[in-house]
């Protein structure tokens, strides 16, 4: 299996060969573009990834945060994640931050199209939920925010 | 080594030697060269972008179109003008007011000249302004969200064809009425008293810089001629306009014979600085007039319109050195200022020759007094004394001219369907391109401004005729660009357009491509009919008058059971995007409303108006597939007979009335 990748490569390179020794001498002769490798090859903007140990959880809960958070909820999450552990296009929120990492939640509300991308768990709720999850365009101290409102939700005091 | 390894290995050898065979790189015939280089030259691949964004009137449609260049996909059409059932422009209550008139609402117009927006005569990529023809109007497009931003009403105009050519820094944006008629006073005169009481006029509408916000700072009164077309001046000539005109007869009836009688009719050089100050100084006149000025609120995501009553004339008779007629043959159509401001390029649609006038010459001319007689009292300057030059035998019927970096311009030909390229300096004619068919406009990337790019020119052509497949007695209009990098101009690639273009200008991607916008951001809409999180949804009753505040969502609308309506009702239903990513318009339409759908952009809100005029159950949708639930995006309303019982009563996922007071559960 191996020896037939290695010639199959090889063949491959030669006749690239060929083909690229007559591009030289006739410039205006292009390269056929590769169409499938360029549709694949769109690099796609993502925020900036949060990683462990960038935010910080404190007990007491920030009370303004909590009220923030819940305003941001009530205007660009309510209508898809309910507060019980009922699902509705998304899941519900109850236990959300027992069971995730902060910084999982937090990519998940800035980052979403990474996680889509490449989080296996994050990939599970969408094989699940069918829609996916949107970028709300919220800055991280607006996730943050959003997340002391669900440590809340969760009875954190 | 198994045995399949010498399958390969023969394998190798074949393919290499045919890989050898193929490639032996023989000169190609001439005719393969080109299309292979052509071919080349416009493809742009799957998930690539074009180099130009093109915006090309829509003429007939009254809609401005979107094409890349050089691929010429055709990426956007931004309503203007005219109603657009496809996304509410025009049918929504907060479009509504921008097609609205002295006259009231009008639908449509016809969208001729395209005028992108300079500073010191080189595109800025902020604004784009287009001319409504019919009922004369110019608007201002805004190229962060690609949306008409503006339309003025200009009054005391008909045919407003001379638009909206602007000056080097885009502080005017002018119009110049095709028809005259009699300007104030009573209009209801016999059609052939033209010559006593016809007038035009040119309005000079003022852009402000930071805000784009246009108004009209006056008009000149001028002879009741036919004013075309029109160009600012650049550089030296910086303060002066040139309008070209036909009918100087001043015929009111049989135009084709009875206006193309005299040898030469005129290119009117305005010097609107002088113009400007003489308006400052008080020389004009406040004159009433009735016309619409609306705008579009991009955080209220609604239009208002005010009527405005009056507007300042300047009379030339006060405001004397002001204006001056050069003498042009035959009907001029295009008069086309070159890069340096120096040249200005007059095409006699009927002339057999372009004359090519000198800037410095024509301010020698006035100075000196150079006249040849005057044209309803203004001078007349001698026409051999501003020539710089005549290209002799150009062709048939030439039109318009845009130029290169390079000293060279482009004469589009109608009658002879070609475009002929020609130095200015000489002007002797050094190539000539066929198109397929009758071309009017063309356009140079960047050809009207300081610093042309270059590169490709595209011709817009009147006929199709046998280009494409037959699509029965209507035919698409069509494009054809040229590459004009090398001394003869080769086709690479032509392509159908919508509606008729006229002008078009295009613009280099990257000096637009990064502001444009991608939502509409939640918090600042100031809709006061949002419903900012579906806590704020509701439907509200005032008489027949029913507000329901809705919010959409993937993949849910909410409200989305309604009852209590009935018949008769006026029913607005405004509707919130909730979303905040790009590219997630949700739609909304309501069964058998007299209406259109309205789309929706992330973070906007829009109002369909809808009336209850039977009595049964409506459903509504999401028009815009948004999820693998979009199907499931829907609801009812439910309208009862005029005096029924049935409260108003709206949810989403209660299924009220509930026989008991415990809501059921969400079906996700
Ligand atoms: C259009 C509906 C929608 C909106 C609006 C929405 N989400 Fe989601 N959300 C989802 C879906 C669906 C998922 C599951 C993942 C998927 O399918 O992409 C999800 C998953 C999540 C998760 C992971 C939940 C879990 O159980 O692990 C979090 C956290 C989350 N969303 C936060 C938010 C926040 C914060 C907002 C508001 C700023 C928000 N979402 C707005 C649809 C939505
Ligand atoms: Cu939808």
């Amino acid at each position: 299996m191996k020896k037939k990748t290695i010639w199959a490569t090889l063949l491959i390179v030669v006749s690239t060969m060929f083909f690229v020794a007559c591009v030289d001498k006739n410039p205006s002769q292009k390269e056929p573009l590769d169409t499938q490798a360029l549709t694949s090859n769109q690099s796609e903007v993502h925020g900036k990834e949060i990683l462990p140990g960038d935010i910080q959880i404190t007990n007491p809960l920030n009370a303004q945060w909590v009220a923030d958070g819940k305003a941001i909820y009530d205007v660009k999450c309510q209508s898809c994640h309910k507060l019980t552990d009922e699902k509705l296009v998304g899941p519900g929120w109850k236990g959300v931050t027992k069971q995730r990492k902060p910084e999982w939640i937090m990519n998940m509300i800035t980052n979403v199209d990474m996680m889509l991308e490449k989080d296996p768990a994050a990939q599970k709720l969408l094989e699940e939920c069918l829609v996916r999850m949107p970028n709300q365009n919220l800055t991280t101290d607006e996730a943050r925010k959003v997340l002391e409102f669900q440590r809340s939700n969760d009875g954190e005091k | 080594m198994n045995p399949n390894s010498n399958r390969f290995l023969s394998a190798l050898a074949i393919t290499a030697i045919a890989a050898v065979s193929l490639n032996s790189c023989k000169p190609k015939g001439a005719e393969a060269a080109i299309s292979g280089d052509a071919a080349s030259k416009v493809y742009v691949a799957p998930g690539k972008y074009d180099e130009f964004y093109d915006f090309v009137s829509g003429g007939f449609n009254g809609q401005m179109s979107v094409y890349g260049i050089p691929s010429g996909r055709l990426l956007r059409i931004i309503p203007v003008f005219s109603t657009f059932a496809e996304n509410g422009y025009g049918f929504s209550e907060e479009t509504k007011p921008m097609l609205n008139t002295s006259h009231g609402f009008v639908p449509w117009d016809d969208l001729h000249h395209i005028a992108l927006s300079t500073t010191n005569g080189e595109h800025d990529g902020r604004w784009v302004f287009a001319n409504g023809n019919n009922t004369p109007r110019i608007a201002r497009v805004d190229l962060k969200s690609f949306r008409t931003a503006e339309i003025i009403e200009i009054p005391n105009s008909a045919g407003n064809h001379s638009s909206p050519f602007i000056t080097e820094n885009t502080e005017y944006t002018v119009a110049g009425t095709r028809f005259s008629i009699p300007i104030q006073g009573n209009p209801d005169v016999p059609i052939n008293t033209y010559k006593q009481n016809f007038k035009g006029t040119i309005s000079f509408v003022k852009v402000d810089s930071s805000t784009g916000h246009m108004n009209i700072a006056f008009q000149i009164l001028t002879p009741g001629v036919n004013f075309d077309l029109s160009r600012a001046g650049k550089g030296k000539s910086h303060d002066w306009f040139f309008f070209s005109c036909y009918n100087s007869e001043k015929a009111n009836t049989l135009l084709e014979v009875n206006a193309s009688a005299k040898d030469k009719d005129f290119i009117m050089a305005v010097n609107w600085k002088k113009a400007e100050q003489y308006a400052k100084a008080g020389k004009g006149k406040m004159v009433p007039a009735e016309y619409a000025h609306n705008i579009y609120d991009e955080v209220k995501h609604q239009a208002t319109s005010t009527i405005e009553k009056q507007v300042l004339m300047l009379d030339p008779k006060d405001c004397p050195d002001m204006i001056y007629f050069i003498p042009c043959p035959k009907s001029p159509h295009g008069t086309d200022v070159d890069p340096t401001g120096e040249y200005i390029v007059g095409s006699g649609k009927l002339a057999a020759l372009i004359p090519v006038f000198s800037f410095t010459k024509i301010q020698q001319a006035i100075a000196n007094k150079t006249f040849d007689g005057t044209f309803d009292g203004f001078p007349i300057l001698k026409y051999e004394a501003v020539l710089h030059g005549e290209v002799q035998k150009p062709g048939l019927g030439p039109l318009h001219t845009e130029f290169d970096n390079n000293g060279n311009a482009y004469t589009s030909m109608f009658v002879s369907s070609e475009i002929v390229k020609w130095n200015i300096k000489d002007v002797k004619v050094l190539d000539r391109v066929p198109t397929y068919y009758s071309i009017g406009h063309l356009s140079v990337m960047g050809g009207p401004t300081r610093k042309p790019y270059g590169k490709y020119m595209i011709a817009y052509n009147k006929i199709t005729k046998d280009r494409y497949l037959p699509t029965g007695p209507e035919l698409a209009q069509s494009a054809q660009l040229y590459d004009i990098s090398g001394d003869k101009m080769k086709m690479i690639l032509d392509f159908p357009t919508v509606g008729e273009p006229h002008y078009a200008e295009a613009i280099p991607a990257e000096k637009i491509r990064n502001n444009s916008i991608k939502i509409y951001k939640i918090e600042e809409n100031q809709n006061p009919y949002a419903a900012k999180g579906e806590a704020q949804t509701k439907v509200t009753r005032n008489g027949n008058e029913v507000h329901v505040y809705m919010t959409a969502i993937r993949s849910h609308l909410t409200p989305d059971n309604i009852e209590g309506i009935q018949q008769g009702d006026v029913v607005y239903f405004h509707v919130t995007n909730l979303e905040q990513d790009w590219d997630v318009p949700h739609g909304f339409a309501i069964k058998n409303a007299n209406n259109a759908e309205i789309l929706i952009m992330p973070g906007e809100t829009q109002t369909l108006k809808y009336i209850a005029d039977k009595v049964g159950i409506f459903p509504f949708y999401c028009t815009d597939f948004c999820s693998a639930l979009h199907q499931e995006m829907q609801g009812y309303l439910r309208v009862s007979p005029k005096g029924s019982n049935v409260a108003l009563m709206f949810s989403t996922g209660k299924n009220y009335p509930a026989v008991d007071t415990t809501t059921k559960t969400v079906k996700p």
